[in-house]
């Protein structure tokens, strides 16, 4: 059995969650809605996460295009993503919303364009 | 002399959807002046995520909220000049800007919406003692630098206030390979959102001392670290408090100014609490035909309230470029009191047909309390909230109804 100290997130009340894992069961206590127990559930049994970066573009009218995971990603993989995001290397032109790097770090998500980089 | 119905100036998230919102209100000559090379203002650097859910009911990154209105503008073939600064404006609504390629241009405009945007308090006003190194930098300064101009700005990092900027770029720097030491905070209480102090500090380990403050910068070429010292209920450092952090960098997120050099040249009346315009409910200024929105009206926590509000401005500038300046009737002016600092609007009409939205601050953290509307004494509306924070920017709506019961003035309140 584990228990965990979270601040729930969903607004600003920002209510203290004790998480319990025990097997299966997870018991949520702290929350004042149900909102606070979903989250407090996936923040402990399968969190995830928007990893945001940016990637150096050839050629571009700026210097770098923005990037985000899509879907979010598991939390425990953001430093390998990141590793991924931080060696590619584009030319320009890159149009919003073109997939850069597929299955990121074998999570299954894309890295995709989030600007539009025209040539300079 | 060039004339449009619309000049707006500025052409960041508050210009483009005043701009937008101006063209479907029916005015087809509508103009946007922005100084950067390219529309979408602050929000281009902002790359993470978090815009977008009250307006496209979904998480969008900066640059993908910009794009939203870029192309919403494009769409409707609003006009623009970018790389181009208005140098002045006059209470006649005559604009002289500078660009390269025309120089010195003057034009005159039937309504001005001002979008200018906010900037950062620099450390000249914070009056941190020591020398002045390189790596220190304001967090949106450094936060341009990185995501745009593709430079990496310090490995190891100290910053100093707790603003949404400042929680952002902790993360930023943390996924480019810096440490970062620790977040200080003057204040016993955080003015960022909630979720960033969770996914920005938390979820990397970075710990946020409250009630801290940097109390000497070390280091004569470069930061060499700073000193930090617990501050007492006065806010002035606490001796025998000190503790050294050895670090390259130091990022400042005390707070965002709202940037009115144009306002004051035209004369308008700013409100010294939001350092923005007073403003009535039509978003109109303290000179006709000229009205205010998002960041230099009063600075935001989130995007979404930014357009929302800058399509009041947009509406209310078109139908005043139609019908010229009306005459103008009665006013209720709007005064904030028991822990609300400020409220926008300053001043409703008398003769306002639709709801008002206000938005206001409070000064502390407050739980279950309620904000209390009154004129001459009246109750005109309670709401209770369950928790109220400075970091967050409230919102109350009076209807048709609750103005028609207004005599005099109004007050805005917080009580039991």
């Amino acid at each position: 059995m584990e228990t965990r100290e979270l601040t729930c997130i969903q607004c600003p009340l920002g209510c203290q969650l004790a998480v319990t894992v025990d097997g299966d069961a997870v018991t949520v206590t702290g929350n004042t809605c149900q909102r606070g127990a979903v989250y407090g559930e996936k923040e402990v049994t399968a969190p995830t996460r928007t990893v945001t970066g940016t990637i150096p573009v050839d050629g571009g009218e700026i210097a770098r295009v923005s990037v985000k995971t899509a879907p979010d990603i598991p939390k425990d993989k953001i430093f390998d993503v990141m590793a991924e995001i931080r060696s590619a290397h584009l030319t320009a032109p890159v149009e919003a919303g073109r997939i850069i790097i597929h299955d990121v770090a074998g999570t299954g998500a894309d890295v995709i364009a989030t600007k539009t980089v025209k040539r300079s | 002399m060039e004339y449009h119905d619309i000049v707006v100036i500025g052409g960041g998230p508050a210009g483009l959807a005043a701009a937008v919102s101006a063209y479907d209100a029916g005015c087809r000559d509508v103009l946007v002046i922005e100084r950067d090379e390219r529309l979408g203002g602050i929000l281009n650097q902002c790359i993470h995520n978090g815009f977008g859910l009250h307006t496209f009911k979904e998480e969008l990154t900066g640059p993908e909220y910009a794009e939203r209105y870029i192309r919403k503008a494009e769409e409707r073939s609003i006009e623009y000049r970018l790389r181009t600064i208005v140098a002045d404006v006059s209470p006649e609504r005559e604009i002289l800007y500078v660009n390269r390629d025309e120089g010195a241009v003057r034009m005159k405009a039937g309504a001005i919406v001002l979008a200018m945007g906010c900037r950062e308090r620099p450390r000249g006003a914070l009056g941190i003692p020591g020398y002045r190194p390189a790596g220190i930098y304001t967090a949106g300064t450094a936060q341009r630098l990185m995501n745009i101009e593709g430079y990496m700005v310090g490995r190891e990092v100290v910053i100093l206030g707790s603003g949404d900027i400042g929680l952002i770029m902790a993360r930023r720097m943390t996924l480019e390979g810096a440490k970062v030491k620790v977040v200080a905070e003057l204040m016993p209480y955080s003015g960022g959102l909630k979720r960033n102090i969770v996914q920005c500090l938390d979820d990397y380990g970075i710990p946020l001392r409250l009630s801290h403050t940097v109390t000497k910068i070390h280091g004569k070429r470069r930061v060499e670290g700073v000193t930090i010292s617990e501050v007492g209920p006065d806010r002035r450092p606490v001796p025998g408090t000190e503790e050294f952090y050895s670090c390259d960098t130091l990022l400042l997120s005390c707070g965002l100014i709202p940037e009115n050099e144009l306002s004051k040249q035209v004369g308008i009346i700013l409100s010294r609490v939001t350092g923005g315009p007073e403003v009535d409910d039509s978003l109109e200024t303290s000179a006709e035909g000229v009205f205010a929105c998002g960041n230099v009206l009063h600075v935001h926590d989130l995007v979404d309230f930014v357009s929302e509000e800058a399509e009041r401005a947009g509406r209310n500038a078109a139908a005043f470029a139609a019908e010229g300046g009306k005459t103008r009737g009665g006013v209720l002016q709007v005064t904030p009191e028991n822990g609300v600092t400020y409220t926008v609007p300053q001043k409703i009409r008398t003769d306002a047909a639709e709801k008002v939205t206000l938005r206001f601050r409070v000064n502390g953290v407050y739980r279950d309390r309620c904000v209390a509307v009154r004129s001459s004494g009246a109750e005109i509306k309670r709401v209770k909230r369950r928790i109220m924070a400075p970091g967050e920017m409230e919102e109350l709506i009076l209807t048709g109804e609750d103005l028609a019961r207004c005599a005099g003035g109004i007050t805005v309140g917080l009580e039991d």
